[in-house]
């Protein structure tokens, strides 16, 4: 079985990074890794504050590679969020930008291009699981962040079922659209890397006219997007672009409507192009399925079928199976790529498997007669924002810490607050998007002059006005 | 000024894109939409991703015959 952060050698002196600056072979890379692993320890935490560069992928593999446990940090994340997160997990390591000054407790032991490694002066000594390969952050945690345990089998058999799922070879040159501390952009890369594939690193958005005059000088083949990345695509006109090289799409991280999905099967089927609905949670590695492109426009809506060596079922409120088609439940996902659980604070880096290799989603799905499924709603309280999971229960927690009162709910891509005290409205507003570093314009607050409860105190969600 | 958080004296050749925090992706969205909506034009993909800066902006709504 081929191991993609361990078998990059074999693929020689293919490119395997190009960025605007340079490009670099996998020979290349495998040698820049052996420079960075020197002196370093194995069984230690390290944090990467990722950006889509060479050295970010570079200090990711190097530590997968020698045994140490990887945080990846958002480069957005609020300081005060990244500051906590040290002083709880007490990392070895920090490999970030060099603008990442830390204190006197901390030397610098390496660098390369715009990275730098830090090390720890009084380094901690960590207990950790022996799979325990790296920890990603929820999507959209906020607080006291959540993190997810992945084992190396995790890594490792999910990169190979999203390969078999998408065909990717050899041919397929993505280029980065979404950041690698993000499951769904993550898993981009690794799968690529595994077939020894060229990859365009860059920071830039599908907005800037630089990100399209690199397209249009690299030719990329493939990219992924969240529902937020398509709308814009659709804005910006990418039906009229004429880009001949481009092979394949893949969406993620969250439900793209069904009138979109169905506008995007049926373009990509006009341009020759291959696109692909995916499913995923960062507690599932990356992905969990895959609607193969050929079903793009007959199925559109529907998230596909369980990737290889995976599963689905469902599951009424009674936990029992659901078996016949059209009904309603909880989509429960069984496969080698669930996570090993949750860590809450550095005591939990050495639990071992609880998840036993079943997820139960909290996502309410559906299949049809012929065995593909449909996510239909929500058990839980949260909504997805641009790709991001926001916990409702989570944002009135900290706006209670922050000293305000309110209730939240909303729909996709919309948070909406509701508070009694009409002179909290702005501030509420600024409060929430800093936190949960969200656009303030997905952020609507309203004044209410009294919050929907019943007898007993619950809030009524369900009467608040959301439109 | 809405779609990014901004005051009026901002508004001038420093303003580029990603610049401060609140012009980022959605919020260059959120400015198109509302430049739509306010002037009653319909931008091209060229102009919305060449609108690099508030100057450039300027200089490309001249093209639709809006006057900033």
């Amino acid at each position: 079985m081929s191991i993609f952060f361990n078998d990059l050698g074999k693929h020689q002196n293919s490119i395997v990074f190009t960025t605007i600056d340079e490009q670099i072979s996998y020979n290349d890379l495998v040698f820049e890794i052996e420079k960075l692993s020197e002196n370093l320890l194995a069984r230690k935490l390290a944090f990467i504050i990722c950006e889509n560069n060479i050295e970010s992928v570079l200090g990711y593999l190097t530590f997968l590679r020698i045994g140490i446990v990887p945080l990846l940090v958002s480069k957005s994340i609020d300081r005060e969020l990244l500051n906590d997160l040290i002083t709880n997990y007490k990392p070895n390591y920090i490999w970030a930008n060099k603008d990442y000054t830390l204190s006197n407790d901390w030397k610098i032991t390496h660098s390369n291009r715009t990275f730098q490694l830090q090390e720890s002066i009084s380094p901690f000594n960590h207990e950790f699981h022996p799979s325990l390969a790296l920890l990603l952050m929820t999507s959209g945690s906020t607080g006291s962040p959540v993190l997810v345990r992945l084992s190396y089998q995790n890594l490792i058999q999910n990169t190979i079922s999203i390969s078999d799922s998408l065909g990717i070879s050899k041919e397929d040159k993505p280029i980065t659209t979404l950041p690698m501390n993000y499951t769904f952009g993550l898993s981009i890369i690794n799968s690529h890397l595994l077939n020894g594939c060229e990859i365009i690193l860059t920071e830039l958005s599908i907005l800037s006219k630089d990100f399209w005059d690199l397209f249009k000088s690299r030719k990329p083949t493939t990219f992924g997007g969240v529902p937020y990345t398509y709308q814009m695509l659709k804005r910006i006109g990418f039906e009229k672009m004429d880009l001949p090289f481009l092979k394949k799409l893949t969406q993620a991280g969250g439900k793209l409507d069904h009138n979109m999905s169905k506008y995007f099967a049926e373009l990509c089927l006009l341009k020759g192009i291959k696109f692909f609905v995916m499913y995923g949670q960062t507690e599932a590695t990356a992905r969990m399925s895959c609607l193969p492109a050929e079903d793009a426009v007959k199925k559109a809506g529907s998230i596909g079928i369980p990737i290889p060596n995976g599963s689905f079922y469902l599951v009424d409120d009674n936990l029992d199976v659901i078996n016949e088609a059209d009904k309603e439940g909880e989509l429960y996902y069984k496969g080698p790529n669930v996570s090993m659980g949750y860590a809450y604070n550095v005591n939990d880096l050495i639990l071992g498997d609880e998840n036993n290799g079943v997820l139960a989603t909290g996502d309410l799905a559906k299949k049809d007669n012929e065995g593909y499924y449909y996510i239909v709603g929500r058990k839980k309280r949260f909504l997805k924002i641009f790709g991001n999971r926001i916990s409702l229960d989570e944002i009135e927690n900290i706006t209670l810490k922050n000293g305000y009162s309110c209730v939240c709910t909303g729909v996709d891509d919309k948070l909406y607050v509701f508070t009694e005290n009409e002179q909290d409205v702005l501030e509420l507003k600024n409060l929430i998007s800093a936190k949960i570093s969200i656009h303030h314009s997905a952020i609507i607050v309203k004044h209410i002059s009294k919050i929907p409860r019943n007898d007993s105190g619950k809030i009524l969600y369900s009467e608040l006005q959301v439109k | 000024m809405e779609s990014f958080s901004v005051s009026s004296d901002q508004l001038n050749e420093n303003l580029v894109y990603q610049s401060v925090p609140q012009w980022d992706s959605i919020g260059h969205m959120g400015m198109v939409a509302a430049l739509e909506e306010a002037f009653d034009i319909m931008m091209e993909t060229d102009d919305i991703i060449d609108f690099g800066s508030y100057n450039k902006g300027v200089e490309l709504l001249a093209k639709y015959n809006v006057v900033i």
